[in-house]
């Protein structure tokens, strides 16, 4: 195929040519973008929690009293008792969070040093008792869970900070990159030190927001019972595929054993899917946003080639028709076409690469939104060459059944 | 004329139903993504208060020193919340025309029949200035006065909501509620009243919230009952002493501040006061270092918060570069369907149509492109913003709504837009040489 005659003619219909080009340069700009956000959504939805998921359900219990420290504790223990007890329950405990929770809980700066003034990250601090590990089925991979007697109470704002922790696998790297975490001591926002005595292999953060992706999974669990008079959330397992059963049942033993407490009917009773629903819900919600625009882009540009090519094909019957008579085969004609075509995207696309990561530094500057791997324009420049390709064909094909008598027609 | 070029127009249209359609469906898709991103842009980014947003003004202090400083994203402000010394101090100070304190609390208020459960409820304690500050709406009676707040009075304010759940929405004022198990006595019923942003206490609420405030008690008796604070609780180091009284030893952040300086005057002033009280800080030896203090007007403030998500914003440019992406569709689509009319034009320059005549003549026909895309649009419109809740966080999406304003931009974008995508269409249709047209023939 000469590439010469093509551009000539290409050059007879430069308006038309260019409106093409610059509609591919903007889609692929726009398109490798969204696409990356998509990505950095669905890669941040898919991180771990350690969590068994599939069996864990989690009440926001209120005190409807007023309780001091001593009462809110035996209440939370025998609230843990009536649910142990429970016949689809495998385990509970108590919290002032929990992985993806959003709500409650604190974050720490952590230091290694007592006087160092830079944090060396940043951690969740759940409050857990010795059913923790097992209620929430994080997998202890290194040192030990705690015992009972190591768990104290701790009331609202108490400043409790206690000997030992159990921190995830991802914060014992941030602290010690050697892998020798277990037994050695860190401070957190005091100056008492705190020793590593148990390491999970996950443990996502209950807060997801921008600031904490450099903290991914810095969490850790202090041995402590949460006997805030405001409330306690308390965590369950049910047994494997029980699930609805203990949902059902909890609250209503919760209620039976003790009236003055408050369960919001709308979100005081979560599985943990709706918990990483909530947790997730605006990401979820910016991939399906990109990729509705996507899908609509693509098709609004696709549609547009075959609109303007189907223009061009009606316009050079006649050209075709006379091609056709000086010996042209359906081929040629039809490869004609998609190199035409072939040749705008080409130019469209290398305005379209300048654009994008225009477009991303300008996104990295404004929004912090992460620079682009060469790998994204390679798969938008693949992409738009197929879409562009596909909808040329089909006005190609009926380009290369025109018949050659057409050349003795007027146009 | 105009009759004679709609006429045109719509016959041209027809003749080549596909192309027609795909104009239409480009242009209504483009406007349609824009408007719906667009309208949840514009829910998010409104004024919660207009008529006095500027008179409204949120004071930061640097408390924390080079401590608070240096985590990713640090642009050098100050804390954004303050604690319990600094709070009080400008309370006391009272340099403003109204100020509040004020800390998110979530008591619970159990009603006076036996056997019913007890309820959790949202609310603030504040200071009495707060409800002219803010301009609430009072259904029945009004907020308390300075004197209640001295002597730390059991008065409440409640929300038309809790007074409907209660008390059926009867005036309730001067009956007694329990809050926390004491006895609290009404002294106004708020209308519904429920700004977004939560323009007064971004830093607890987040901002957007679909959770509202059912009570307001005073700052003062919160204090004394020790009653908790909800929201966040900031931390440079972990208070030395435990409970409350602990945390308003601390220099923990946990309260809001704002104050109403109505001239800009007034604020300069009120800038100098926060700075001279930094430096008096200095000098006793509280704060190790020079006063970095910041005097935000509403606006700014909501702006420095970063109160309008980034998501939301992302949105609408993507959205905005989708509409240009089909408007370039349609600048090339009408290009061509102009252009093929070439003879057409030929005939109608040769027996005598000026330019001006094919320039309105395909502008109408653009024009009537737009129209049916932004009909088209509007439908679109509707159905995305009714199915937005389904894509973005419910306390979003339910601020996004349809209204006599965005249905008429959604037109006059559609029509304006195709119209400017088919000003070059139409120049060159109106530069056809008659004469070139004719002889091919």
């Amino acid at each position: 195929m000469h590439i010469q005659p093509i551009l000539a003619a290409l050059r007879k219909h430069k308006a038309g040519t260019l409106l093409i080009a610059l509609q591919i340069a903007l889609t692929l700009a726009i398109v490798c973008n969204a696409l990356f956000i998509i990505h950095q959504r669905l890669a941040h939805i898919a991180e771990p929690t350690g969590v068994d998921e599939s069996n864990v359900f989690v009440i926001e219990n209120m005190w409807g009293e007023q309780y001091n420290k001593q009462q809110a504790a035996a209440n939370v223990e025998q609230d843990l008792a009536t649910l142990r007890n429970l016949p689809a329950v495998q385990d509970a405990t108590q919290s002032d969070s929990y992985p993806l929770s959003t709500v409650g809980g604190s974050d720490n700066f952590i230091t290694l040093k007592v006087d160092q003034v830079e944090p060396t990250t940043d951690a969740t601090v759940y409050s857990g008792d010795e059913h923790f590990l097992h209620t929430l089925g994080l997998k202890l991979i290194a040192g030990r869970d705690f015992r009972a007697d190591e768990v104290k109470d701790a009331g609202q704002r108490d400043v409790v900070v206690p000997p030992v922790t159990i921190i995830s696998k991802a914060m014992a790297d941030k602290l010690y990159p050697n892998g020798d975490a277990l037994g050695k001591s860190f401070y957190s926002m005091s100056s008492t030190p705190v020793t590593i005595v148990g390491i999970v292999e996950t443990m996502q953060r209950s807060r997801l927001g921008a600031w904490a992706i450099p903290y991914a999974e810095q969490s850790m669990v202090w041995p402590i019972r949460d006997a805030s008079p405001l409330g306690v959330f308390y965590i369950v397992r049910a047994k494997p595929g029980q699930l609805a059963a203990a949902m059902q049942e909890a609250p209503k033993a919760l209620y039976a054993a003790n009236r003055m407490r408050i369960i919001n009917p709308k979100d005081g009773l979560m599985s943990f899917a709706q918990v990483r629903r909530r947790a997730y819900d605006s990401d979820r919600g910016m991939a399906i946003l990109m990729g509705i625009i996507c899908v609509v882009l693509l098709a609004i540009t696709g549609a547009g080639i075959v609109g303007l090519t189907s223009f061009w094909v009606g316009q050079r019957r006649r050209q075709i028709g006379v091609r056709r008579a000086l010996g042209a085969t359906h081929r040629d004609i039809l490869h004609y076409f998609l190199t035409e075509n072939l040749l705008i995207s080409v130019g469209g696309i290398g305005v379209g690469i300048v654009l994008t990561f225009g477009l991303n530094l300008w996104l990295v500057t404004r929004f912090e939104l992460g620079i682009m791997p060469l790998t994204y324009v390679l798969s938008g420049v693949v992409l738009l060459i197929v879409l562009g390709q596909g909808a040329v064909f089909a006005p190609a094909l009926r380009a290369s059944r025109v018949p050659p008598v057409e050349a003795t027609r007027p146009a | 004329m105009l009759g004679y070029y709609i006429d045109l127009a719509v016959r041209s249209l027809k003749r080549s139903p596909g192309l027609t359609l795909l104009m239409i469906l480009t242009v209504g898709f483009g406007v349609a993504a824009s408007m719906v991103t667009y309208s949840v842009f514009r829910a998010v980014s409104g004024d919660p208060i207009p008529w006095k947003s500027s008179q409204l003004y949120v004071p930061q202090i640097e408390m924390w020193g080079p401590k608070g400083h240096g985590g990713a994203g640090d642009n050098g402000d100050p804390p954004d919340a303050l604690d319990y010394t600094d709070a009080i101090a400008l309370m006391r100070d009272h340099r403003a025309k109204y100020q509040s304190a004020m800390y998110m609390i979530t008591p619970s208020v159990v009603p006076s029949e036996a056997g019913k459960h007890p309820i959790n409820v949202m609310g603030h304690a504040v200071f009495n200035e707060f409800f002219a500050m803010t301009d609430a709406p009072f259904k029945y009676g009004s907020g308390w006065g300075a004197a209640d707040d001295e002597q730390r009075a059991a008065v409440v304010v409640i929300s038309e909501k809790l007074d409907q759940k209660l008390f059926g929405g009867a005036n309730s004022v001067g009956k007694i509620i329990d809050v926390d198990g004491k006895d609290y006595r009404i002294v106004g019923v708020l209308n519904k009243w429920a700004p977004q942003p939560r323009f007064y206490d971004v830093v607890n609420t987040g901002g957007f919230t679909t959770n509202a405030d059912d009570l307001f008690i005073p700052f003062m008796r919160a204090i004394d009952v020790s009653m908790a604070n909800d929201g966040n609780t900031n931390c440079s180091e972990i208070p030395a002493q435990s409970g409350f009284k602990g945390l308003q030893l601390s220099s923990c952040i946990w309260i809001s501040y704002m104050a109403q300086l109505d001239s800009t005057a007034d604020a300069k002033t009120y800038k100098d006061y926060l700075d001279g009280y930094a430096r008096e800080q200095q000098h006793s030896g509280r704060f190790a270092w020079a006063p970095n203090n910041r005097l935000r007007n509403l606006h700014d403030w909501l702006d420095a918060e970063h109160v309008v998500p980034t998501d939301t914003e992302v949105s609408l440019l993507v959205a905005i570069g989708l509409l240009v992406v089909c408007l370039v569709n349609t600048a090339g689509l009408l290009l061509a369907k102009f252009l093929r009319r070439s003879n057409e034009i030929g005939v109608r320059r040769a027996i005598g149509a000026p330019r001006a005549a094919i320039y309105a003549q395909f502008m109408v026909e653009a024009g009537i492109v737009g129209l049916s895309g932004g009909v088209l649009g509007l439908l679109l419109t509707g159905i995305g913003i009714h199915s937005v809740s389904w894509v973005l966080p419910k306390d979003i999406a339910n601020l996004a709504h349809l209204d006599f304003e965005l249905l008429l931009l959604t037109l006059v974008v559609a029509v304006v837009s195709t119209m400017l995508a088919g000003i070059y269409p139409t120049f060159r249709a109106s530069r056809v040489q008659p004469a070139w047209q004719l002889k091919s023939n």
